[in-house]
This record gives C-alpha cells, structure tokens and sequence, in this order.
C-alpha cells in the first residue's frame, strides 16, 4: 500500500512525541486502543485550568504508520485550543487531511477517541479536585 | 561492491529469474516455438523434446520418473488438482480428508469446497513451535480416510514438518499422501520414495524460475494414483491437465531444477550462515524479539521474528529499502493478523508485531549488514513512539491492563 505523502511525513517526524506527567492535575490522560487489535494510542494534554486552553499536548502510538501519524496531527492540532473545540474534532477531519484510504479509517476513529479519553480524563480530575476542595471548605 | 536498494529479502513470495534459467527460456519464445502436441513437424518435434528434457530434470529432483510430473500453472492448481482430484476420484472408498490448520490457503479453500461438498475434513493443530506430532495424524485416520494433505515446509515460518513420518504413516494405513512442497522443492532434499509421498506441488517461481508455470507429482506403482482432472479438453498430461504446454515456462522450471539440484547444498550453507547472521545481529542487540516457529526445524532461509511493542507494518515502513513481509493486521485486507502465527498460539498482540526475512540466492554479507542496522535502528525509534514499551519500562504488566478497545 502507498501511503500519503502528509502520513509518511508524520511518520518519519513525528510530532509533540513524549509524556507529561499524568498525575498533574491539569493534565488529561487518554489511552485507547488494545495491543491485540493492533493499535494503543496514548495520547495527553495539558489545560490551564483558568482559561480552559490546551497548552500542552503529547502522544505515543503502538500502530501502523496512519495510526502513528493520526496522532501525531491530533497532538499538532489541539494545542492552543479550548476544551470544547478539541472535542470538536472529528475523525473525518483526520481522514481528509491525512488522505487514509477506507481501511484505515479505524485510526482516525482511535485518534478521536484518545482526545475525547484525555478531556473526559482531565475533566474527571477537575471534578474530584473540586469535590476535595469543598470537603476541605467544610472540615475547616 | 555498492549495496543497491532497495534490497529484496522476501523469497518465500517470490524470487527473481536466475539469469541463467532465463537464458535457457529465451530461445523457446521466438525460435523454437512449437506446439509440443504438434506431432508432425519439426517445430512441435522440438518443443515436446524440450518439454521432455524438463520433466527428467524436474524428475530428477525429487527422485521421481519423467512420466510421475504433470506440469500445471503453479502450485495453487497443483494444490486444487491433488485434492479434488483425489476427492472426485476416490469418494466411493470414503469421505474423509486431513489436512492441517496451518496450510496455504489453496489447500485450505480447496478441502473447505469440498466440505460444503459433503466430504468431512479435520483439520490438525500445530504446536506452539509449528510442527503436527506424528501421533495426531495417526490417531485422525478412521476407515473413511482418503487423502491426508499437509505442507512440507510452511510459506510464513519457515517450518518443517516431519513429512517422511507423516508418509509413513499414511502409506501403512493406505491413506493417500499430498505435500504442498512449495517452499521445499528445490530449497532442501526432497525424495518422493524417501518421503513415502504419493502427491506433491510445487512452483517454479519460488525456486528462481518464471512464473506461471508448476507441476504435480503424481505416483504412477504402489499405488497407482489416478486423479479427476479438473480441465477437461485435448487429454494433455496424462488426460489429467489439458491444455496447450507452456513450453517456455516448462524450460525454466527444468533449468531451474536441474540449478537447485546441482548447488543446493553450497547455497544452503551460505543461505543458512546469513540467516544466522541476521537472527544473532538483531536478537543478539534488541531486547524482546522472538522467533515464531520451531528455532531449528525451519528452511535454511527462513526468518520470522516478532519484535514486542512494535507494530508490524510500522516496522515495514521504517525499513522501506528492505523488502520483507509483516504478519501484522495491517498488511492484509482482512484486518486479521495471520492465521498461521495465531495457531502458534503467538499472542494476536505479537502476530501483529512478526517480520518474515526471507533469505535467498542473490543476498549478501553486506545487505544483511545493512538490514541488521536499519532494523535495530527502526526497532528502537518505534520502541521510543510506543505506550507499550513505556509501560513495560514502567514495570506495567500489560496482560493486566483493562483495555479500552476489548
């Protein structure tokens, strides 16, 4: 199969590749996928909690070369972006921009997915912090 | 010499034309272009004792007579002629048929065919290392026995079975006994009277001849095999496979026998030291590699190797200047990773991340160099990109983890 000249791109320079600590509150963790299917996508952002804006993005991916650079764009395009454009995103954008033929459709789906894992992460964190917080307000 | 890229290392799917077999052809396009079934000129004359001429050297081979070769298209429809051939001929004595999980999907579509056809098939399992226990296929022919097929050395690992046991057995309990010996033929010894074989396939082009063009076995004394063809029209072959000879193509599998015969043994040697080099150059560097299949019941050029935590097709593509093959997924339409690893009983997560290196006839010293350097060096930067890897490191055990995507 001949792969599209954006995805050999990604492949070869991949993009925000890393980790960021996923015990920072403001960071959202999102991994998805499962080795057997052949393809995990761990992919990670940081928010600033006051202006809800992704500052940071980082991804690491166990899959074909479309996988791999499906999460690399993602990690290209979230950053600097609000919470509520991030879960804007869709796998279809991925489609087009990266040129995936049908059978790799999957990895933009996964790719989508893993953004919507981190905001649901960080969003989890968030509340628990929250709820931490008020109990602290009361104890007090 | 300069290494040229890129470099080709997947000879179980093909190999390139020796030149010397090709020599052999050219004259039989142009000049001596007869008809081998043209009985009353000089052109078909010349064509059939060509055609002759390469039976002997098929036969020659495989220890068998001129008159036991029946040429086809390949092995594909060597392997469909042995055993609806055999089923169509033989159902009155019986409906069974054997053969083994991790066949060439020739066998396997045709004994499935069969199947909706009436006829009962078992199919044998392999051990984690690849290889049927002889004692499996003893204990799986009943009286309705007809026909047990199964390969003599496997197109994706690389393993060998114990076929000369297997004949045995068969020929005790008077089953029938096909070998799909594709990748054998012309790459180890391979005799029909040794191995107590009754059918066998094989094709030119694994064993650097033209393609297009293949042949049969097909035991003429003790027993006498007689096959249904499966095309019907001038009685070609013994009436078992008509239609006009592929003169030039049948030149090409004779010269390319007669080649495999005479250099076998020495190509083997230096086909094996760089299969050694390689499997010690990259295992001997890179943490977490495992050989799929048994380690040394394999074909001399045979490497299948699953590299842990990296993909396969991600592999394919940071080694792009080296031909290889992938057991991954990703490399097939079918989105399912290879039938053979997974009866291995190699996790799906490591039949995704398998390489098959296919050494042959025109590698070198310096390609494999080459190719250890450019797989370690994928294997590490994918390693760098992969959570599975980082998790390991991190002392997670991934057989633990709660997938999302289960």
């Amino acid at each position: 199969m001949a792969y599209s000249d954006k995805v050999v791109d990604h492949y070869n320079n991949p993009r925000n590749v890393g980790s960021l600590d996923k015990k920072d509150p403001s960071v959202g963790t999102g991994l998805v996928g499962a080795p057997e299917c052949g393809d995990v996508m761990k992919l990670q952002i940081r928010i600033n909690p006051e202006t809800q804006i992704i500052e940071d993005a980082k991804f690491k991916t166990f899959g074909c070369g479309s996988a791999i650079a499906s999460s690399s764009l993602a990690t290209e395009w979230l950053k600097g972006r609000s919470v509520d454009e991030a879960l804007a995103i869709k796998n279809t954008s991925i489609v087009k921009e990266l040129n995936l033929p049908p059978v790799k459709i999957h990895c933009s789906v996964l790719a989508e997915d893993a953004i919507k894992a981190a905001v649901r992460d960080y969003q989890q964190k968030q509340s628990a912090g929250e709820a931490k917080a008020e109990e602290v307000t009361v104890n007090a | 010499m300069a290494l040229k890229l890129p470099i080709y290392m997947d000879y179980h799917a093909t190999t390139p034309c020796d030149p010397r077999v090709f020599e052999a052809m050219r004259p039989y396009f142009t000049e001596t272009f007869g008809n081998a079934a043209s009985r009353n000129h000089q052109f078909g004359w010349e064509a059939e004792e060509a055609v002759e001429n390469s039976r002997k050297q098929v036969a020659d081979l495989i220890g068998a007579s001129s008159k036991e070769i029946v040429f086809t298209s390949g092995a594909t429809e060597s392997d469909n002629l042995a055993i609806k051939g055999v089923a169509d001929m033989y159902f009155e004595r019986g409906d069974h048929i054997i053969t083994a999980v991790t066949e060439h999907k020739a066998v396997l579509d045709s004994c499935k065919k069969l199947e909706k056809r009436g006829f009962k098939v078992t199919y044998l399992s392999v051990g984690t290392d690849g290889l049927i226990p002889p004692d499996d296929l003893r204990n799986a022919i009943t009286d309705k026995t007809i026909l047990v097929t199964i390969m003599m050395a496997n197109n994706e690992i690389g393993v060998i079975q114990p076929i000369a046991e297997f004949g045995k057995i068969c020929k005790e309990r008077g089953v029938l006994f096909h070998t799909d010996a594709t990748q054998a033929i012309g790459k180890i010894p391979f005799n029909v009277t040794e191995l107590n074989v009754d059918l066998a396939s094989f094709s030119a082009h694994k064993i650097y001849g033209p393609k297009g063009i293949g042949g049969l076995y097909v035991r003429r004394k003790n027993p006498r095999v007689v096959l249904v063809p499966m095309m019907d029209g001038g009685g070609h072959e013994r009436g078992m496979r008509s239609g006009t000879l592929n003169v030039t193509g049948i030149v090409g599998l004779g010269k390319a026998c007669e080649l495999a015969k005479q250099e076998m043994p020495a190509e083997n040697e230096r086909v094996f030291g760089l299969r050694e080099k390689l499997r010690k150059g990259i295992m001997d560097e890179i943490p977490d590699v495992y050989i799929n299949g048994h380690s040394t019941e394999r074909l001399p050029g045979n490497l299948n190797v699953s590299f842990a935590y990296v993909e396969g097709e991600s592999l394919l593509m940071g080694i792009n200047d080296i031909a290889v093959s992938s057991g991954s997924a990703c490399t097939s339409a079918s989105l399912e990773p290879s039938y053979v690893l997974k009866a291995l009983g190699v996790g799906e997560e490591l039949a995704h991340s398998s390489i098959r290196f296919g050494l042959g006839r025109f590698n070198t010293e310096e390609e494999v160099d080459y190719t250890i350097g450019r797989v370690n060096e994928a294997v590490n930067r994918l390693r760098e990109l992969s959570p599975l890897w980082e998790m390991v490191q991190e002392g997670v055990d991934l057989s633990k983890v709660q997938w999302a995507g289960e």
